[in-house]
């Protein structure tokens, strides 16, 4: 199987590149103009930095074992849904305005924590990836935190939508902080983010940003062995349909380019 | 008389309400407001108008024109401002307002004779 280092890698490649397909499937139905082409910058931010890591993950992929010619593509085309490492919040679907605006924001944070570790990553090449990542996410962040004021503390629907979503994303935000086996190795060799920090850093900023949309931060979520944990390529239903849909092409038709 | 037109608004989508709001009521008339936006290009360029969209606030103005007119490296700087504060010169008045300009020639510096020294003029 694949080395610590290598599952990282594909874990922070299949984050951006699902967190990434969902945003593109607003792409001709934002409510406006100005929003679907802010939503479709989005996912072009996070397929990009996905790219990077498959790239990296490929390079190490092939240089422990020449058979294996894996290239960012086969990577993202044709592994199974178990074989995909992304946290479940990447893969829940976008429901309405709120629910994919509150989605990003939750994953932006958690995102934004975790590449401002690795920027002091012992692995250089994980640290000039999350260097230029980082940009854009704060950019995320940035749009995501105000959409949730502004529904928040918008209008009586608006707030009411916020906190649906929030009934629904809620229970899925303890999984971003739940490890995987390997994950002690690699904050102990200064390689990974350490999950503890990067979660005080998530609650304190949406402790700030709920307080400006009038929403009470619910107690932590509570993970349960049920749910499963996409670190460990155990995901909601959710995801199977994703790769169905990406996949497709290249599953029926291998190769094919155009 | 109701008037179905599939029309989306922030939330709207994918809710199953069949997104069909009836726009006589008006509530479906809640538009953004229209702001202009200008760019500079570069540092020591002035900022050139170079479109315009919808935003409810400055910050989301400033927000969509990064997302929508500089995604190609177009800007190092962005202005907004609403459209309802820019007031401009009525077409209608175009031949009172410019055609006086047309035959005062003079305003040009062209008449002085220039001493060959002097260069770049």
């Amino acid at each position: 199987m694949y080395s610590p280092l290598i599952r990282y890698t594909l874990h922070l490649a299949d984050n951006a590149l699902i967190m990434g397909h969902r945003c593109s499937e607003w792409c001709g139905h934002g409510p406006v103009l100005e929003q679907d082409i802010a939503l479709a910058n989005l996912a072009l931010d996070y397929v990009g930095t996905a790219r990077n890591f498959y790239q990296y993950a490929a390079e190490m992929i092939n240089a422990a074992d020449p058979a294996q010619k894996a290239t960012e593509d086969s990577l993202a085309y044709l592994r199974d849904a178990g074989d995909f490492y992304n946290n479940h919040i990447a893969e829940l679907p976008n429901g309405d305005w709120a629910q994919t605006t509150l989605k990003e924001f939750f994953f932006s944070v958690y995102l934004q924590a975790v590449y401002r570790q690795l920027l002091n990553s012992a692995d250089t090449q994980l640290a000039a990836i999350a260097e230029k990542a980082l940009k854009e996410i704060d950019y995320h962040v940035r749009w995501s935190s105000e959409w949730v004021v502004r529904l928040g503390d918008g209008t009586e629907e608006s707030k009411e939508r916020l906190l649906k979503a929030l009934d629904e994303v809620w229970l899925h935000t303890g999984e971003l902080f739940a490890s995987d086996d390997h994950d002690a190795q690699l904050i102990q060799e200064n390689i990974a983010a350490d999950l503890q920090l990067v979660y005080t850093h998530w609650r304190t900023t949406v402790e700030k940003v709920f307080e400006e949309a009038t929403i009470a931060v619910p107690a932590p979520a509570k993970t349960a062995a049920w749910m499963g944990n996409g670190r460990k390529g155990i995901h909601t239903e959710h995801l199977g349909y994703i790769l169905a849909e990406m996949q497709y092409l290249q599953r029926a038709y291998p190769g094919c380019e155009w | 008389m109701k008037q179905y037109i599939r029309k989306y608004f922030y939330g709207d989508y994918g809710e199953g309400r069949n997104g069909a709001a009836d726009i006589s009521t008006g509530q479906a008339k809640q538009e953004w407001p229209l702001w202009e936006v200008f760019i500079r290009s570069r540092q020591g360029l002035d900022h050139k108008h170079v479109g315009s969209l919808h935003a409810a606030d400055a910050q989301m103005a400033i927000e969509n024109a990064r997302d929508v007119y500089t995604r190609r490296m177009e800007g190092v700087s962005i202005w907004v401002v609403e459209s309802k504060h820019i007031h401009a010169s009525n077409p209608d008045e175009a031949e009172s307002f410019y055609d006086p300009a047309n035959d005062k020639v003079y305003r040009h510096p062209t008449f002085y004779d220039l001493p060959d020294a002097v260069k770049h003029m």
